[in-house]
């Protein structure tokens, strides 16, 4: 292999001096601002690992003379953001529901922070605007299975429905088919009597009485239901899992029995104080 | 002369020393953070084994890919702290061969999922994801409703699991099977179960079908996700900063 650089004519540049069966390779030096690009990398590099944690070695790595870590850079935005809400968020947690509500400053505040926690934490069931979803009850209307004041939507947020949450809503509806309590003859009887209470089938006298033994007691005789049981009114037309025959036959025979997270510990209290708040005007608060 | 690219070239000896010790310190520099490992990872109260179902959930969740488009990791900034909760920590995660952090968020982390819905929202949501979240692009998976959970050979698997470093012991294993039952039994006899897996989750996803199906599992795995450290218990100062 010749080692003999030579001037290209043609570029006027060198060559590197190798050669293969005739074919030279010019020796072009890499453009300027490249060359200086690169060095100003490596500067930064070098920078870089002088003020933040970079190089490991047996025991640990080198910290940095900044001090910097992602933890506790995270720890002190956090503090400043509570530090800027705080002017509000501690009157939200001194004031009862009821006083935020008359605070027009207080309210638009806990309107605005409890629709950015509604959007992240309830959407999923409960739909953007609050509509709900078969299983997941409409928030935006005033029908409620545990009842539609500030206190006790509060209270079913920070508790849930049905969860290992010690103070939760509890009930529990019989499995009517599932158990064997009703034959699948009685809880057609029975469908047809509840489908009744909002006009839509004729009822039986068989149904109407099923529905005396084994339904009034959480629905009440007139069908209207129960807030503190969450039996919901079956008289208005509104059903959680369907208003079809088939629909409601099923929730008779399987028994649904949704449930809801606790959000305390999840949530902190004055995002649940604002969260009851916007659930409360979504419609029908009472 | 000796380090000339002509006599390496030409000396296949004195070539492959040089490789070796090349390639050597790329080994060294991944191998060597490993040795600090009893260091780096923070003891915290609360993580375990997972149970069975839940390592048979775990299979499922990797068999279908949901790694592919859900991360399992909230990194330590401000606005994954405020939509998804505590950042995760190494410990979280030091029972999970392979480890589920993912790389892409298609979908949104996973990493603390667990509790924040109902069970019948997630099998609504896996049956037909539309039908409870309209913009979302996830695919269907509904045949995990039917499909019956293959369960003999759980036992194996924590077995497995235990040959890689996952404490499980063999009260853990004779036990398996009936642990899995007794988890996606509702009111079964679970004091053994929590004894050996505090915390554990206990009931069944799909409550209108007697047999456990991989639905059941899934949703036991995706219920208990970010669920076993209580931060309120932990304060800042604990960890690491």
């Amino acid at each position: 292999m010749p080692t003999k650089i030579e001037k290209d004519t043609l570029s006027g540049r060198d060559t590197t001096g190798h050669e293969w069966d005739g074919v030279k390779e010019l020796n072009t030096p890499l453009p300027t601002w490249w060359v200086y690009t690169f060095y100003a990398t490596i500067v930064f590099a070098i920078v870089y690992c002088v003020l933040y944690p970079a190089w490991p070695w047996a025991t640990g790595h080198t910290r940095g003379l900044l001090g910097y870590t992602a933890r506790s850079e995270l720890t002190q935005q956090l503090a400043e953001q509570a530090k800027s809400r705080s002017v509000f968020v501690d009157r939200i947690r001194k004031a009862s529901l009821a006083d935020i509500r008359k605070d027009p400053e207080l309210l638009s505040f806990a309107m605005a922070g409890g629709r950015s926690a509604f959007q992240n934490n309830c959407v999923p069931c409960h739909g953007a605007g609050g509509a709900g979803n078969i299983g997941f009850p409409n928030l935006a209307d005033d029908d409620w299975m545990w009842g539609g004041s500030l206190d006790q939507i509060y209270k079913t947020i920070e508790h849930g429905i049905r969860n290992s949450d010690e103070a939760s809503r509890q009930s529990m509806m019989p499995k009517f088919g599932v158990d064997g309590l009703l034959t699948g003859q009685q809880i057609g009887a029975v469908t047809d009597y509840v489908l009744s209470l909002s006009g839509k089938a004729k009822a039986t006298p068989e149904g109407a009485a099923i529905f005396k033994d084994q339904c009034a007691a959480c629905h009440q005789a007139d069908g209207k239901g129960n807030q503190e049981l969450g039996a919901p009114n079956l008289t208005d037309g509104i059903w959680l899992y369907g208003g079809s025959r088939d629909q409601i036959y099923q929730s008779i025979f399987f028994a649904h029995n949704g449930s809801m997270p606790a959000w305390t510990g999840r949530l902190d209290e004055a995002t649940l104080k604002m969260l009851a708040i916007y659930v409360h005007s979504l419609g029908g608060g009472r | 002369m000796f380090l000339r690219h002509e006599t390496i070239e030409k000396n296949v000896i004195l070539m492959m020393v040089l490789t070796l010790i090349t390639v050597s310190i790329g080994g060294i520099v991944q191998i060597i953070p490993l040795f600090t490992i009893e260091s780096t990872v923070e003891r915290v109260d609360g993580v375990r084994p997972y149970t069975p179902l839940e390592v048979l959930g775990r299979n499922i969740y990797i068999r279908e890919g949901c790694y592919v488009c859900h991360s399992q990791q909230i990194r330590p900034f401000k606005d994954e702290v405020e939509r998804y909760g505590h950042y995760s920590l190494a410990a979280e995660s030091m029972y999970d061969k392979p480890f589920q952090w993912g790389s892409k968020r298609t979908g949104p982390d996973l990493a603390r999922v667990g509790g924040r819905y109902s069970n019948d929202w997630h099998v609504g949501h896996l049956v037909s994801p539309r039908d409870v979240v309209p913009e979302s692009i996830m695919p269907a998976y509904p045949f995990l409703a039917q499909r019956r959970l293959q369960t003999a050979d759980v036992a194996q698997h924590l077995k497995a699991l235990r040959l890689g470093g996952t404490p499980y012991s063999d009260d853990m294993i004779k036990n398996a099977e009936a642990d899995l039952l007794a988890q996606a039994t509702p009111d079964a006899d679970t004091d053994a179960l929590l004894k050996r897996y505090p915390r554990a989750v206990i009931g069944k996803a799909m409550s209108q079908t007697q047999a456990i199906t991989e639905m059941d599992a899934l949703v036991a795995y995706l219920q208990m996700l970010g669920t076993l450290v209580r931060f309120g218990d932990l304060p800042p100062e604990r960890l690491r900063q």
